[in-house]
């Protein structure tokens, strides 16, 4: 037991201070890219050309849309933008409510997520119950979500936590494109958890399909089978996002329009 | 023909396709066997589908009739740093390897299911990727035998696969494992490429193991352009691969240590893990290595001050991964549960052609950095780590060495670097943003071979007569080792499932692809 308690003393704090300060991200890490059609060269379309999975669409005049919910943060758009128009920030920011909103423009602005309804998080709020259910995920974004339960993220102080049964779940945690053999496990997973419910999609493949958009093997998401309450981009999306969007979802971190 | 007669060609090492020889199917299994019986083991046995073959609209799988399609193997030689490859012509059917050769069955059963190509006598026929198919499964018979089925979705926050067991009271006398369920057609996709998802597919063919599989993918396309990264590049390659193999590492003592209860090791190495990526991170922006490789060298160098940050961070890290393993190693109640469980023997371990750690926790001394190196390993040596036991206990041990070799390792790359011995360019021109992509050379094979943390990743590259990808095909370590977890349940109690499950920690969606 001694050494126990001491190798715990070597060992140190481990938990970040995050929410209530602002996280340490890697320098060259890719976060919300930001579009600025004012440096756009119309019809070089270079980036539409460069894009993986068809997450730039360029309507002409200065109308250049990202879409983030396929959007792998590869930035081989920026890299072949000769003239700066997309620029990966660092914002790790940018979970949201609607699939609609994950659509950037020049002059669109990204909602953030919005808290549960008031009835929603009088049950929700300070105990949250999620199942996750993997229908295609390469271990990336399960991966990352696994993290928050580690001593870093310590995802417990905030009252959520993975269960082992979609009976003991408020809600459902969804990774991956949606194989065609995963379907059917998915929707009975999803029957299985008592309402209300709610469903989050983490990654580019559950909510878009990522790089397997469009494969006959897979279904394009989770959308395909259940109605999704919460986005949270990225291939995978770095732990703090993540944390963020499950934090906004519960109302604890106010509500915040990104320019 | 005989075995020495085989076309033997070197890891990421291109071969005409008209150099392989194409053998009778009487001559070709002759050849396999007198190969696997001289020391070789499979490291690829598939095929390749005749060109325009029909493909069924029901289920996108190809349907062959007449048709022919060729067989290809893949059998390395780990003493002498050769694969040997022979190829031959077969129909709807040929007479099964398995039978004779082990190793095999898991891949004719792919061949099965892919080409409809029938191996004759094939101990169980049955898909490997169509979990939804009314194939049974294996079952025991009597009074007091029961049946426990677990999964496609499981308990923790891990990919599905489901798990059936043939159980008298708490102990196990067969499990069956039937996968299928991640399957998303990354190799039919592959064909025609590389195009713009290509490097996307081999980072998200196993999403832990991003720097593996896309090492795999770059070491392969290189020589068919014909250059070589710069030797910068390699380096930095080899940092990576090694950060790979630490955090997945450690991230299995902690995961090993929570499903017997201890811990203090679970939640240290849990934030220790998370160390490891952060340096990755600090090299390409993501944790998991995403947009680090690419062919012709790597996108980004290392931050100023590497050598003296990344030592200092990564010898802090160690020092506390070290405590937290040395509390593992010293409690009887974990050593308890680590001893003599999930026992694989090292003759059931060379029958099935098991590969990576656990391989060498039956004491089958393989590793393809040192068998068969590649890139920066050709200069960095590796000390393999072995252990006897083929338990869990020297899974978790052979993981913990592997630990330390992988930090000297680490170690000396950074200060090589830092003494200027690979100063240069990071990308080959050849690869340089701005020119046209380079031409595969027309009609080739390469087999490229990485060790990934998992154990052997091997890919087999053939391209058509306009250098496009005719075939790719991915061997994730976990399809050999799947049927080693089988084989570790056997007589144990069915409660040691997810200790067994861990101390292997194989990949679902590397092996459904």
């Amino acid at each position: 037991m001694l050494k126990e308690l001491l190798a715990r003393l070597h060992q140190g704090h481990r938990t970040i201070p995050f929410p209530r300060e602002e996280p340490v991200l890697p320098e060259r890490y890719r976060g919300l890219p930001a579009i600025s059609a004012a440096n756009c060269r119309d019809g070089c379309r270079e980036c539409e050309k460069a894009c993986p999975t068809e997450a730039i669409t360029f309507a002409g005049g200065g109308d250049l849309r990202l879409d983030l919910g396929r959007c792998l943060f590869c930035s081989a758009c920026e890299d072949a933008c000769p003239t700066g128009a997309i620029r990966f920030t660092r914002d790790y920011r940018m979970v949201t409510r609607e699939r609609a909103a994950l659509l950037l423009g020049d002059a669109k602005t990204l909602e953030l997520a919005r808290a549960l309804e008031e009835r929603m998080l009088r049950v929700f709020g300070r105990s949250l119950k999620l199942r996750q259910v993997s229908a295609g995920g390469c271990n990336g974004c399960e991966a990352e979500v696994s993290v928050l339960n580690t001593v870093v993220f310590d995802l417990g102080r905030f009252g959520v936590q993975f269960v082992a049964s979609p009976r003991h779940a408020d809600g459902l945690l969804i990774t991956g494109p949606v194989t065609k053999n995963m379907r059917l496990a998915l929707r009975k997973t999803y029957d299985a958890v008592p309402a209300p419910k709610f469903v989050i999609a983490v990654g580019a493949c559950a909510i878009s399909g990522g790089p397997y958009a469009g494969h006959q093997e897979a279904c394009g998401g989770a959308e395909s089978v259940v109605p999704v309450d919460l986005f949270i981009p990225g291939c995978p999306p770095h732990p703090v996002t993540t944390l963020d969007g499950l934090l906004r979802l519960l109302g604890r971190r106010g509500r915040t329009v990104i320019r | 023909m005989m075995a020495n007669e085989l076309q033997k060609i070197g890891n990421a090492e291109p071969v005409a396709l008209l150099k392989i020889p194409v053998l009778a199917i009487s001559e070709w299994r002759e050849a396999v066997l007198q190969e696997v019986r001289a020391g070789a083991r499979i490291c690829a046995l598939f095929a390749l589908p005749p060109r325009d073959s029909p493909v069924d609209p029901a289920d996108g799988l190809a349907r062959f009739g007449a048709l022919k399609s060729r067989l290809y193997a893949v059998l390395g030689h780990d003493r002498e740093a050769a694969l040997a490859v022979c190829a031959t012509d077969v129909e709807k059917a040929y007479p099964s390897l398995s039978q004779v050769i082990p190793q095999a069955h898991w891949f004719e059963r792919e061949i099965a299911e892919t080409c409809g190509v029938i191996p004759q006598g094939h101990p169980r026929l049955k898909p490997i990727r169509a979990p939804l198919s009314d194939a049974p499964f294996f079952e025991v018979a009597g009074d007091s035998i029961h049946e426990v089925a677990v999964g496609p979705v499981h308990a923790g926050v891990i990919e599905p696969g489901h798990f059936r067991f043939q159980c008298h009271g708490e102990q196990v006398f067969h499990l069956e494992i039937a996968l299928g369920y991640q399957h998303r057609g990354v190799e039919r996709a592959l064909i025609g490429g590389p195009g713009l998802r290509t490097l996307h597919y081999m980072e998200t063919l196993s999403g832990d193991t991003s720097i593996g599989h896309a090492l795999a993918y770059v070491q392969a396309m290189e020589p068919l352009v014909g250059i070589e990264p710069p030797r910068r590049a390699a380096a930095i390659r080899g940092i990576a691969l090694e950060l790979e193999r630490l955090a997945n590492h450690v991230g299995d003592l902690g995961a090993l240590a929570a499903d017997v209860g201890y811990l203090p090791t679970a939640s240290f190495c849990g934030g220790l893990r998370g160390d490891f990526l952060n340096l990755t991170a600090r090299i390409c922006g993501s944790r998991l290595g995403r947009k680090l490789l690419r062919p012709g060298g790597v996108c980004f160098d290392l931050p100023e001050n590497a050598a003296v940050e990344f030592t200092r961070s990564l010898e802090g890290a160690l020092r506390h991964v070290n405590e937290a393993a040395e509390l593992l190693w010293s409690r009887s109640s974990v050593l308890g549960r680590f001893e003599h469980v999930g026992v694989v023997s090292a003759e059931t371990c060379t029958d099935l052609g098991l590969v990576g750690p656990v391989a060498r926790a039956c004491g089958v001394k393989n590793d393809v950095r040192a068998d068969f190196p590649s890139g920066i390993y050709r200069h960095a040596k590796v000390a393999v780590a072995t252990h006897a036991g083929g338990d869990v206990f020297s899974r978790a041990r052979v993981r913990w060495l592997e630990i330390q070799e992988s930090g000297r390792l680490i170690r000396s790359l950074l200060s090589e670097l830092a003494e200027g011995l690979a100063e240069g360019p990071i990308l080959h021109e050849a690869f340089r943003a701005g020119r046209a992509a380079p031409v595969l050379a027309p009609d080739r094979l390469v087999v490229s071979l990485v060790e990934g943390w998992r154990g052997e990743i091997c890919h087999v590259l053939i391209t058509d007569r306009n250098g496009r990808i005719a075939r790719y095909k991915v061997i994730d370590p976990s399809f050999h080792n799947w049927s080693g977890l089988e084989m570790a349940l056997r007589n144990q109690q069915i409660s040691d499932f997810p200790l067994c499950n861990k101390s292997f920690n194989l990949s679902y969606c590397g092996h459904d692809l």
